[in-house]
C-alpha cells in the first residue's frame, strides 16, 4: 500500500558531512565551513551547529542527577491526608496501593503509568541511547531514533501526580475536618521531571546515526 | 557568513539531506531514512490554527476565571481556582511546587496563545509582525512546558479521590478545561511552522525591497 507521505531518494548524504547546517530553530540548511568559529542562521538568528555541543555530557550529567533525584522522590512522604478518622502519610507507590486497595483500580493504574513507570522508562531509555552513542554502536538506528521520540512524548506525563497534589492540597482545608498536605517527596519528584525533559532536549538524536557515516565531519 | 541553500531539508532526526519537493494538499513527507514527518502541505493552516487559537484563549480565560470544582462538608462549601490552588501551595510553604503548577499550567500555555496570535493575526492582515524570529523560537520553546492536558488528567483523578470522602461539584472551569484540551491539540495540529516561517520570509523581503 503506498503511504501518503512522498518518499525521497534513502542513502544519501548527511548534510554534516557536506558541510550543510540545519538551524535547530528553523530548520533552514545553510552552508557553514566546518573550521569558521562562530555561524548564525541567516533566517532565524540562532547559533548554527552540526551537532549539538556538549550533547553527550550535558545529557549524561541530566540523567545521573535525575536518578539520584528519583530515590528521595518514590522514598519520601508524598501527600499527608488526615481526617477525624484516619491519619495517612503516603509516598508514591503507597498512594497507588491504596488507590488499588479502595477500588479505583483504573486510577491507581494510571497513576502508576504516569508517575512510576514513565519517569523509569525515560531515565533507562535515555541511558540505552546515551551508551549506545558513545559506544558508536549501529544496532537498529531506526528503533532507538523511534525510542527517542516515544521518550520525548511520554515526558510530561509524570507531571500529573504533582497537579493532584496541588489540587487536593488546595481544596482539602476545612479546619479540623481534613488536610491535605504536600510531602518533600513532591520537591524530588517535580525536579526529576523537570530534569528528564531538559536530558530529552539535550539529546542529539543525529547522533543515533552518524556512526553509520563514512564522510567524516568536524564541529 | 554561511549562505542560505534553498529547497534542501536535513533531517532533524538523522539529518539525512534531502531536496524539497511539493506535496499534495493533505499529504506529508517522511524521512526515508529514520521515519520522523519532515513536513506537511496542511491547507489553510495559518487559518485554522488562528482559528483554534482564539477559540482557545477564551476558553482559557474561562478556565482561569471559574472554580474547577468544590467540595461540600456539613453546609461548608469550599471552591478553588487554578491560581488559588498554586496560592495555597505557595502560602504552605511548598514554593517550588507552586512555581512548577504556574508555570507549567498557567504562564506556558498562556505564553503560547499569546505567541501564536501575535504571529499569525498580522500574517492574516498581510502584515510582518516585528521580530517575529525570536517569538517563533519562545514558542519552539514554551511548547513541550504546556501542559494542559495532563492537568486536566490530574484533575479527573483529582475528583475520583475526593468522591471516596466528599460531595464533589464539578465547576465550570472543569468543562473549559476540556475545552480547552482539544482546542490546543487542533491548534498544534494544524499549526506549521515551516509555511509560517516561509510566509513571514515572503512577506518580510517584500517589505525590505519593494
Amino acid at each position: 500500500m503506498e503511504r501518503p507521505g512522498v518518499a525521497v531518494t534513502a542513502g544519501g548524504p548527511i548534510a554534516a558531512a557536506r558541510g550543510l547546517c540545519a538551524c535547530h530553530v528553523c530548520q533552514l540548511v545553510s552552508r557553514r565551513v566546518p573550521e569558521a568559529s562562530v555561524a548564525h542562521c541567516p533566517r532565524c538568528g540562532a547559533r548554527l551547529h552540526f551537532r549539538r555541543p556538549g550533547s553527550v555530557q550535558r545529557c549524561w550529567a541530566l540523567v545521573i542527577a535525575s536518578y539520584i533525584l528519583y530515590i528521595p522522590a518514590n522514598v519520601l512522604i508524598m501527600m499527608e491526608t488526615g481526617s477525624l478518622i484516619s491519619y495517612r502519610r503516603d509516598t508514591i507507590v503507597s498512594g497507588v496501593v491504596h488507590l488499588w486497595k479502595t477500588g479505583s483500580w483504573m486510577i491507581a493504574v494510571i497513576v502508576f503509568i504516569a508517575s512510576v513507570a514513565i519517569p523509569l522508562l525515560k531515565l533507562f531509555s535515555l541511558t540505552l541511547l546515551l551508551i549506545s552513542v558513545q559506544r558508536r554502536s549501529t544496532w537498529n538506528p531506526r528503533q532507538r531514533t523511534r525510542l527517542y521520540r516515544l521518550v520525548e512524548a511520554v515526558g510530561r506525563w509524570s507531571m500529573l501526580d504533582i497537579y493532584v497534589v496541588t489540587l487536593l492540597a488546595a481544596l482539602v482545608q476545612l479546619g479540623s475536618m481534613a488536610t491535605v498536605k504536600a510531602g518533600p517527596a513532591a520537591v524530588a519528584f517535580g525536579a526529576v521531571v523537570v530534569l528528564t525533559m531538559f536530558a530529552t532536549m539535550e539529546f542529539d538524536p543525529r547522533l543515533i546515526w552518524d556512526p553509520l557515516q563514512k564522510e567524516e565531519f568536524h564541529d | 557568513m554561511p549562505d542560505r541553500t534553498a529547497q534542501l531539508i536535513a533531517c532533524h532526526d538523522c539529518d539525512l539531506l534531502q531536496r524539497d519537493i511539493q506535496l499534495n494538499p493533505g499529504c506529508y513527507a517522511s524521512c526515508p531514512r529514520c521515519g520522523a514527518v519532515l513536513y506537511r502541505n496542511a491547507t489553510d493552516s495559518v487559518d485554522r490554527t488562528l482559528a483554534y487559537t482564539l477559540a482557545a484563549a477564551m476558553v482559557f480565560l474561562g478556565a482561569n476565571v471559574f472554580p474547577i470544582f468544590s467540595i461540600e462538608v456539613q453546609g461548608d462549601r469550599s471552591a478553588i481556582t487554578l491560581f488559588e490552588a498554586v496560592l495555597s501551595l505557595w502560602n504552605q510553604g511548598m514554593m517550588t511546587i507552586s512555581l512548577l503548577v504556574f508555570l507549567t499550567a498557567m504562564v506556558a500555555p498562556a505564553v503560547e496563545l499569546l505567541s501564536i496570535t501575535y504571529l499569525l493575526l498580522p500574517l492574516k492582515l498581510g502584515k510582518v509582525p516585528p521580530s517575529y524570529p525570536l517569538f517563533m523560537r519562545v514558542l519552539q520553546f514554551i511548547e513541550p512546558w504546556c501542559m494542559v492536558e495532563v492537568l486536566m488528567l490530574g484533575v479527573l483523578v483529582s475528583l475520583v479521590k475526593l468522591t471516596n470522602n466528599f460531595r464533589v461539584i464539578p465547576g465550570m472551569a472543569l468543562w473549559s478545561f476540556a475545552v480547552l484540551t482539544l482546542l490546543l491539540a487542533a491548534a498544534a495540529a494544524s499549526f506549521n511552522a515551516r509555511d509560517v516561517w516561509s510566509q513571514l520570509d515572503a512577506k518580510w523581503n517584500d517589505q525590505v525591497s519593494p
